[in-house]
């Protein structure tokens, strides 16, 4: 019975963010483009989240490269090593882990802001004024997340294989040539653009929760705690899951 | 429609599960007047006008307004009309995060009228800002303004988009005797500068005073009496003479 009740409500849920999502596409091409909005978001949520994205990646990649170097040492095949970390941190790493960050930092922001206005209902009030709230504030956030989302990932690609060149230095000596002609004779577009296409998804997904979230975040301030968390924690459970469905699509491509 | 209601409210019935808010209530505001609706809290008269302006869907009823029947309409035709529609809510509902300038501003982006175009929105901010005696907040924030100023503001903001209808939400709560008379005379001054029709809805019997053409009381989701403030003054029914006391 209780049962029944969650599955009910997970259902309606999922309903109510594809209608929000439908919503989304056909408010994306109506008239009246609010691209002041949009050009501030982009901004705020690059410059907001580049300096945690950025100390990430250099971390990952240093971290990784450490961690590699044992095994394949035992392997003789150290000279793998730039090779190996670059595919694995332009492939999963830099972006799953971007998107990750960008979910709690980005998805809840929009999340607490949006669920702040419908409670103290400043979305009613641009509903009453006849103003679309949800070009003016969904379709700019959600745009914005999908595009800022990508160079984020790539910034966070090349800090990442610095750090990496960092860490093959730390033990052994590669020249900054020599690293960076094994990284790039290592990427093959195959391995690049698949993963530059995931994290518009990834961008995308974060966007439309949080204001999803947000947008119909209960009365309250409990709400937009609420509101702000479960962006959080369902835009990084779909990361997870558009990666999955990314790599099996890569798979078939035959892309690996 | 000249000489018609402004506002046609015919049977409409809301309830939020087994709360049934308002039960076939029926009301009309006249081009100019001003209505007040008077009910207890909990009575239902947010939830009213909020049905009126289509922020919340009703059960069955019409509702009519400058001749449309809000039902029908698609959401661009909605947007419209609520433009023509000003609604002063009860928590002001100013955007926190923009300036007062902006707040005025942000209705205008989607509409304004050929005048206002040329005077630019400069001069429409400052004159709106002026009707409510604050022109000098124009750079300020909502949090750095005491309640009765959000309370102007947001009758500027309401102002700005020339609106025929006037729907304020309970425009005096939670401000002192002196600053309550003030807004009263404002929404007055406000109706004769711009010949709007308002509904007031309100628990503040001098507000009521001060304002009100006609007054409807609303009593378990219906209009339990519809007549004069003087009228009612007088009245001899216990449950009217509640509100008086
Ligand atoms: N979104 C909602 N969901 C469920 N019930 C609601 C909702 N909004 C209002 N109600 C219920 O409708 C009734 C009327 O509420 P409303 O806000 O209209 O009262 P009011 O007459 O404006 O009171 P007040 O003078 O205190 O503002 C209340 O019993 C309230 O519980
Ligand atoms: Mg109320």
């Amino acid at each position: 019975m209780a049962q029944d009740r969650t599955y009910t409500k997970f259902l309606n849920e999922l309903g109510d963010t594809t209608r929000f999502t439908l919503r989304f596409f056909r408010e994306l091409f109506k008239r009246n483009q609010e691209l002041e909005e949009f050009f501030r978001q982009c901004y705020w949520i690059g410059y907001k989240s580049l300096p945690l994205v950025g100390i990430t990646a250099l971390i990952m990649g240093l971290v990784l490269t450490i961690q590699s170097r044992p095994t394949l040492v035992e392997f003789g095949a150290q000279s793998l090593l730039p090779a190996m970390v670059s595919v694995s941190l332009v492939r999963e790493i830099s972006p799953v882990i971007t998107a990750l960050i960008c979910a709690g930092k980005i998805g809840s922001g929009i999340g607490a802001e949006l669920g702040s206005m419908r409670v103290t209902e400043q979305i009613d009030a641009m509903d009453v004024s006849g103003t679309n709230p949800f070009k003016y504030l969904v379709v700019t956030r959600v745009l914005a997340t999908t595009i800022m989302l990508p160079v984020l990932s790539n910034l966070s690609n090349a800090i990442g294989l610095y750090g990496a060149y960092l860490g093959v230095n730390i033990r052994g000596t590669v020249s900054w040539h020599l690293y960076w002609t094994q990284v790039f004779n290592a990427l093959s577009f195959g391995d690049v653009i698949p993963s530059l296409i995931k994290t518009f998804f990834f961008g995308f997904a974060i966007g439309i929760i949080g204001c999803y979230k947000g947008y119909h975040s209960s009365k309250g301030t409990e709400g937009v705690g609420r509101s702000a968390n479960s962006a959080v924690v369902v835009a990084s459970l779909l990361v997870f899951i558009i990666d999955l469905i990314a790599v099996q699509v890569t798979d078939l491509l035959g892309l690996t | 429609m000249k000489n018609g209601p402004v506002i046609d409210v015919h049977n409409v019935h809301k309830s939020f599960g087994e709360n049934h808010v308002l039960r076939d209530f029926s009301m009309t505001l006249a081009p100019g007047e001003n209505l007040a609706i008077l009910g207890k809290s909990g009575s239902g008269k947010s939830v009213l006008i909020k049905c009126i302006v289509r922020l919340i869907p009703f059960d069955h009823g019409t509702i009519e307004v400058l001749g449309e029947d809000v039902n029908v309409l698609d959401l661009d035709a909605l947007d419209v009309l609520r433009a023509r529609v000003g609604f002063l809510f009860q928590s002001n509902a100013l955007y926190d995060s923009m300036t007062v300038r902006e707040n005025l501003e942000f209705s205008l982006r989607r509409h304004w009228n050929a005048d206002q175009r040329k005077k630019g929105a400069e001069a429409v901010v400052l004159e709106a800002l002026t009707d409510v005696g604050l022109p000098h907040t124009v750079n300020m924030m909502p949090v750095e303004l005491s309640g009765g100023m959000r309370k102007r503001i947001a009758l500027a903001r309401t102002l700005i988009l020339r609106p025929s209808i006037i729907l304020y939400d309970e425009p005096t709560t939670g401000l002192d005797p002196i600053t309550s008379r003030e807004i009263s005379h404002l929404i007055v001054n406000v109706q004769q500068k711009y010949n709007t029709a308002s509904v007031i809805i309100s628990h503040d019997i001098n507000c009521i005073n001060i304002t009100s053409n006609r007054v409807v009381i609303l009593i378990d989701g219906t209009g339990y009496a519809n007549d004069t403030y003087a009228n009612l003054r007088n009245s001899n029914d216990p449950r009217i003479k509640d509100f008086f006391d």
